[in-house]
């Protein structure tokens, strides 16, 4: 595959953001940068990309990319895109969730954006813990692992992410993880292509706070746990018992065809005798 | 122009769509629902589009997402899918995107009295959100006015960049009146203002001299940022003083400088009056006969102030009318909301509640039985159950 590091600056704020706010070592400047390399790779207009985010580590990442950004409310991230997205279906828009954002206050926008299937590309960066806040247990919070208000253990099974979103209905769901980095780029791209509610979680780390209390001090040694932990897909389907469980496998779980809501919308409006708005086809990056 | 006997709600509909409005989400809740379902049935012939979201923060998250798309925006709702929407209330504020809620006010706290009449969301709709904000909040008395002021919300929100809340109440939402609505004309409709300067120059969150920065839709060529952080001219977040302070100013007084603008009130007979009511919404329909009964009954000197704006408060118009007036009388569905404005405004002393919170309608008698009064009760600031039981 080919790659244009170099030209993804231009789709940075880099001299006015820069630096980030994120610890040095952080797996969520990994999918920003993923996340522009599709752009880049799909040859979308700039403006014609929204990034909408909620709230925590990976809320500020829309902050960084020189899109149409906005940081929203803890949790309402896919509610904030779903109205976006029926003003201007035109529009590629990209969700960027935490897990805890994405699973725990916002579980519920996640389900239905899901069912009703709305063409919103969800990625959730999934490092196991509440960072910003000081490392609490969030909703993926593995069995038994410490954290600040689980400091005997977590007693709570965690959200299967994948299992959950193909369960609500979503036509596209994947997995990958930053140190997967060309498979998370292939990926993202295929979502981020796909029309219809696209779910890609990229598992990312927090050594900062999950590290911390959990002997894993390092991003090296978190970095290190997601290569040996995790197995592609068609791996896993080979195993006799199946994976383990705590074991991360990476692959495409389901790429199949919806209805998509908008363009179920459209039909709305025809029946009701409506007129369609007028509406913009996609433009490719060129020259603008 | 048709006479015609309309609902409330669907006055409110009409009015947001006569306004503009072409994007709706919303969740079910009595008695607000007819709102959303003839909303689902009229957008989508004008091109416009309805959505049922999953509650009532996804609701008026959506909106928001539609109206920084570039769409007039409208949810509506009751006093649960009120308290809901708060946090979001705020980000509106703060991201200054336009937009209308609708509340249609029934019995609280909690699930309440569905669906019995209240304005008890007064207070809330001024501070439910955190932290302090500026707000737009006006109540209807009439199914006409429910057109009107539907549509002055529309364009108070997209002239000021702000959210504005519509407090209807039961009574006003699910009343049946004869009404010749106006034809709404080109003039009577206020669009937000677009960015005239190439993007590289748009400050989205700038300090013009309308303190109304222009707001661009998301999608044409205007890449900024919107966040509910505290932010710089451009919309990136920001904590330095010399940054924050600016946005903090000028947000409240894009609010406080168009006063004479949003507060709108009416006025009978408060030249002469010795008794001064107060109210707004059905309570007013109370109020005015509780006026009529007054002055052929017992020949006494009463004026009326019906508020249609309450927040900001009309605070000039408030403190004219009563003046001159002896005793001031605050009829809400409430146990004493805009009350506390109004003694705040003329002394608690000259104040007399006149309240309920129990789903029923604020009755004449019971505001004949306040102004009549003695002034020892009075003075003891008498609630409302006292003037009922000595009433």
């Amino acid at each position: 595959m080919q790659r244009h590091d170099q030209g993804t600056y231009e789709y940075l704020r880099h001299h006015k953001r820069f630096p980030h706010l994120w610890c040095a070592g952080c797996g969520i400047g990994i999918v920003m940068g993923s996340i522009v390399r599709s752009v880049q790779n799909l040859e979308l207009n700039q403006d014609d990309v929204a990034i909408i985010s909620g709230i925590g580590c990976t809320g500020r990442m829309p902050v960084y990319m020189d899109f149409n950004t906005m940081h929203t409310t803890h949790g309402r991230a896919l509610a904030f895109a779903t109205g976006l997205k029926l003003a201007r279906p035109e529009m590629e828009i990209i969700v960027v969730m935490g897990d805890g954002d994405a699973l725990a206050i916002g579980g519920n926008h996640f389900i239905h954006a899901a069912r009703r299937n709305i063409d919103l590309t969800a990625v959730i960066v999934n490092n196991n813990i509440y960072g910003m806040t000081g490392g609490q247990s969030s909703p993926t919070t593995p069995l038994d692992a410490r954290s600040a208000t689980a400091p005997y253990g977590h007693i709570e099974p965690p959200f299967p992410i994948t299992d959950l979103a193909m369960a609500a209905g979503a036509p596209f769901v994947a997995r990958s993880t930053v140190y997967h980095v060309t498979e998370l780029d292939k990926l993202m791209e295929q979502a981020v292509r796909k029309k219809g509610f696209a779910v890609l979680e990229a598992v990312s780390y927090c050594h900062t706070t999950f590290g911390r209390a959990n002997d894993l001090k390092s991003p090296v040694a978190m970095m290190r746990l997601l290569k040996d932990k995790s197995i592609p897909l068609q791996a896993a389907a080979r195993l006799e018992e199946g994976p383990d469980p705590d074991q991360i496998v990476r692959g495409v779980f389901r790429d199949d065809d919806r209805p998509e809501y908008t363009e179920l919308y459209d039909k709305v409006i025809e029946k009701a005798h409506g007129t369609l708005p007028p509406r913009k086809r996609k433009v490719r990056r060129g020259w603008v | 122009m048709t006479v015609q006997l309309l609902q409330g709600n669907r006055a409110c509909a009409l009015g947001a769509l006569a306004a503009g409005c072409r994007f709706f989400a919303g969740y079910p809740i009595t008695p607000s629902s007819e709102i959303a379902e003839i909303m689902a049935r009229e957008l989508p012939k004008l091109g416009g589009k309805f959505i049922q979201m999953e509650d009532e923060i996804a609701s008026i998250a959506a909106i928001i997402g539609a109206s920084v798309g570039g769409l007039k925006v409208m949810t509506a709702t009751s006093g649960p899918g009120f308290s809901l929407m708060q946090e979001n209330i705020g980000y509106a504020v703060v991201a200054e995107v336009p937009c209308v809620v609708i509340n249609v006010m029934r019995g609280g706290p909690s699930t309440g009295l569905p669906t019995s009449p209240a304005q008890g969301d007064v207070m809330q709709a001024r501070w439910g959100t955190h932290g302090d904000h500026p707000i737009i909040a006006l109540a209807p008395a009439t199914v006409l006015e429910t057109f009107e002021l539907t549509l002055a919300a529309f364009n108070f929100a997209e002239k000021f960049r702000t959210p504005v809340l519509v407090l209807m109440d039961e009574i006003v939402g699910h009343m049946r009146e004869k009404v010749a609505l106006p034809e709404v004309g080109v003039s009577q409709i206020v669009n937000r203002e677009m960015p005239t300067v190439p993007p590289e120059w748009y400050e989205p969150f700038g300090n013009p001299p309308s303190d109304v920065p222009p707001l661009a839709p998301f999608g044409e060529g205007y890449r900024y940022h919107i966040t509910g952080l505290l932010h710089d001219v451009r919309g990136f977040p920001t904590s330095r003083l010399d940054e924050i302070q600016p946005w903090i100013d000028r947000v409240f007084r894009k609010i406080d400088n168009n006063r004479d603008e949003i507060c709108m009130w009416d006025e009978d007979g408060i030249d002469d009056a010795r008794v001064l009511l107060v109210a707004y919404g059905s309570t007013a329909r109370s109020a005015r006969q509780a006026l009529k009964l007054a002055r052929a009954r017992y020949g006494r000197k009463v004026g009326l102030l019906r508020l249609k704006t309450l927040w900001p408060f009309p605070e000039e118009a408030v403190e004219r009318a009563a003046e001159n007036a002896q005793r001031v009388v605050v009829a809400e569905m409430n146990l004493g909301q805009i009350a506390l404005e109004v003694e705040r405004l003329v002394g608690r002393s000259k104040v007399l509640r006149v309240g309920r919170a129990d789903g029923q309608m604020v009755t004449p008698e019971q505001i004949l039985d306040a102004m009549r009064a003695s002034p020892e009760q009075f003075t003891r600031r008498a609630t409302p159950a006292r003037v009922q039981r000595e009433g």
